[in-house]
């Protein structure tokens, strides 16, 4: 999460080369490294931590708001030349890059040569450091931030120049599919990450008691890149359009309790936004429901502990992307009994009208979806390089404009379970002709109507089971629909606890009070 | 091109064929040169119908790296088998995965069709609809006890009590083929016959929590235990 996610690729405008010097190393950067590459060495992950999420922020805030940190080469004699520091030193440089500039082709190539060499270090098993889960988050984030990045830049091919396609021929293996995958899969074997997490289970293992962290003299990190690779490897899998095996990737992590992902806040966060997703791709609605809803609580009640940090912006604009997620399900599957008061009421003043209207099933309520769609799900790509060839043109939509289509043509065919819905609400037994009247269609259709509510709301779980989504439970005998009432649901539990604390509140307040 | 043609099985083989495969999906999946024996394992999942999706999805996601190398022979196979697995999404699934271009072929435009009726539970269009299109399903055996089997689930999901022409409609068969269906469900699905209304007859289906609503447990308004524990203090 420390680059924005919508960064266009503007015109190139590397930083310009009359201002920014790369061997031009402030005395603050010198001691930033020097402290940095002893804190490393001394394992003190406290105070890696302090300057890696402070110190590094506010040098950039002071030297670099719009140019690179100095060169590798600058930096590398006050860290004896260490090979994996500058490596990691180098990581963090074109991160700052991405974010606050835009990288050109060649320091896009470079930054894969970079991400390269250091998983290999970290695969051959030669680091010994422990690093703070919000680095080794960043890494893995950022790696697949970048890759994403790069597919949409290549995508769009009209406006490349013959130096550009010269090098993207060239360099063929950055950046590639295969390669990503490869790398986020080595790291979540090498790591034996999926053993690790069973045998914690069994209490055989600690790991996530120490939140990942090694206290036996070894290091954490490849084991924890390897668990952070298994949310990467979900995240590459939901851009390709393949949400079936991105949450098969997610297995291992039991989302049902807090673990080494709920550590990072950005890790948090993207993982449940695309297991919500591609469990809304994949029509579990009610899980997809839940998920959004647990996290929505969560960033409600915590976001302000959050909002001095780099990431506060992605937290919001995720938010806001998992609200609309949310809407688009609960239109799909009105379960509101799922959703928390605090929540709902939120839910209700972004989105409220809008999902009065997307349940009308109308023209109007297609472009509804369409709206809330295209502005919350993640960015798809295109991962095949294009043909060289002319015509050049710019082909960066088309996975999106695929993946929307399908999603609205499933929209369509629940179009009309809506009104299925009114009526079924307020009967408790209707013959199937006189509904048919109501409807205004014959009875034919209105068994296949009904059949495609039970088959709609009756998802197919990951282990072949059948699982209820519904919201109104009928059944027919021979021409009667029998409505069984389902309980609304209000909850009065919830409720009742939060008005017993809140007058606690008001009587010990009350008791403070001294009447003259 | 794709394979033109499935191998000739030898004995003993298909069953480690395809463990092997599994494994390099489990494995290795992201690996241009398991492309062929991933193609191989679709043609054998359709003479001995078997299916994996996890092996289909693999696939089609190396056509998706290398779209070159798609055979839209083996696209088919892959999309007709996912039809078959219904209820499962697995035909959207796959959707996802094929770019829009190759979507636009008249065979696949046509399986598209179909699972638009399958999905909306329009039987009796799909029968009349694939009766036009035996060319492209007869490839896959299997596919029509397939089809039965989803609409049987569907009309299980719906109906306590359903009439014979209904079922009839949704499993397209008729006469005395239909008989012999019955009489096997009868013995070996707990279905019951009834008299229905008229010279009907009633079909009655095996009792779930699906068609019996009260059979299911409601959890709405459960608290839990975390939550309560807040008062405690309060209640002293």
């Amino acid at each position: 999460m420390a680059a924005p996610f919508d960064y266009e690729d503007g015109p190139q405008h590397p930083a310009s080369a009359a201002a920014y010097d790369p061997n031009y190393v402030p005395d603050s950067v010198k001691s930033f490294v020097s402290h940095l590459y002893r804190y490393i060495r001394d394992k003190n992950v406290y105070e890696i931590h302090q300057m890696y999420e402070t110190s590094f922020q506010t040098l950039s805030d002071r030297h670099f708001k719009d140019t690179p940190w100095p060169s590798v080469d600058a930096v590398a004699p006050y860290v004896d030349n260490d090979h994996v520091f500058c490596l990691l030193y180098r990581e963090m440089w074109f991160r700052h890059l991405y974010a606050r500039l835009s990288p050109t082709l060649r320091q896009r190539i470079d930054s894969w040569d970079n991400y390269c060499s250091l998983f290999q270090v970290v695969l051959h098993g030669v680091v010994n450091m422990q690093l703070p889960n919000q680095w080794l988050w960043d890494m893995v984030d950022e790696f697949v931030y970048q890759f994403q990045s790069f597919c949409q830049y290549r995508a769009k091919m009209k406006t490349k120049t013959e130096q550009e396609i010269v090098l993207l021929r060239q360099f063929d293996q950055a950046w590639n599919v295969y390669g990503v995958l490869n790398f986020l899969q080595a790291l979540v074997e090498k790591s034996t990450i999926i053993q690790i997490l069973e045998q914690d289970k069994e209490g055989l293992e600690q790991f996530t008691a120490t939140d990942g962290y090694d206290y036996n003299g070894g290091s954490n990190v490849l084991k924890v890149l390897g668990y952070f690779s298994m949310v990467g490897l979900l995240r590459v899998h939901c851009l390709l359009g393949d949400c079936h095996t991105g949450l098969k990737c997610l297995l291992p992590v039991d989302i049902s309790q807090p673990g080494v992902y709920t550590c990072v806040i950005g890790s948090h966060i993207t993982t449940i936004y695309h297991y919500g997703f591609a469990n809304l791709m994949l029509r579990r609605y009610v899980e997809a429901i839940r998920e959004f809803n647990k996290m929505l609580l969560y960033i409600y009640k915590t976001k302000q502990y959050h909002q001095k940090s780099a990431q506060y912006e992605q937290i919001l604009k995720k938010n806001e992307q998992m609200y609309a997620l949310l809407a688009i399900s609960l239109s799909l599957c009105p379960q509101l009994s799922l959703v928390e008061e605090t929540v709902n009421s939120q839910l209700r003043e972004k989105y409220g009208e809008k999902m009065l209207r997307m349940q009308r099933y109308d023209d109007e309520s297609d472009a509804l979806y369409d709206e809330l769609f295209s502005y919350a799900c993640p960015k798809f790509i295109t991962p095949s390089a294009p043909s060289y060839e002319e015509p050049l043109v710019n082909y960066n939509q088309e996975a999106y404009r695929l993946q929307l289509k399908l999603f609205l043509h499933e929209v369509k065919q629940q179009q009309l379970l809506s009104g299925v819905r009114t009526f079924l609400k307020v009967y408790s037994t209707i013959s199937l002709g006189k509904l048919a009247t109501y409807m205004e269609v014959d009875e034919p259709t209105l068994r296949t109507i009904l059949m495609t509510f039970k088959h709609k709301t009756h998802a197919v779980g990951s282990d072949g089971k059948v699982i209820s989504n519904a919201d109104i439970d009928f059944y027919i005998d021979d021409d009667m629909i029998q409505v069984v009432e389902s309980k609304t649901a209000k909850r009065y539990g919830d409720y009742f606890l939060r008005q017993i604390v809140k007058l606690e509140g008001v009587m010990t307040d009350l008791d403070r009070v001294k009447l003259e | 091109m794709g394979r033109e043609q499935p191998q000739q099985e030898q004995e003993g083989e298909p069953a480690s064929m395809a463990y092997a495969v599994e494994q390099l999906v489990a494995v290795n999946p992201y690996n241009p040169d398991i492309l062929p024996d991933l193609e191989d394992y679709v043609n054998q999942q359709v003479a001995s119908q078997t299916y994996s999706l996890d092996a289909n999805l693999c696939l089609l996601r190396l056509y998706q790296f290398e779209p070159d190398r798609m055979s839209t022979q083996i696209v088919a196979r892959i999309l007709v088998k996912a039809l078959m697995a219904m209820p499962a999404p697995d035909f959207s699934l796959c959707l996802f995965l094929i770019s829009e271009r190759v979507q636009m072929e008249e065979q696949f435009k046509t399986l598209i069709v179909l699972s638009h009726y399958l999905e909306t539970a329009r039987f009796r269009q799909f029968w009349d609809e694939a009766a036009k299109n035996r060319h492209i399903l007869e490839v896959v055996p299997g596919f029509e006890q397939a089809i039965q089997a989803y609409a049987v689930h569907v009309l299980s999901l719906t109906y306590q009590k359903t009439p014979r022409s209904i079922l009839a409609e949704a499993i397209n068969i008729e006469g005395l083929s239909l008989e012999k269906f019955l009489e096997h469900q009868v013995a070996n699905c707990g279905w019951i016959l009834e008299k229905g209304q008229g010279n009907g007859q009633l079909i009655v289906l095996p009792y779930s929590e699906f068609n019996h609503p009260e059979l299911k447990k409601s959890s709405a308004d459960n608290v839990p235990l975390e939550h309560i524990t807040r008062i405690f203090p309060i209640l002293g």
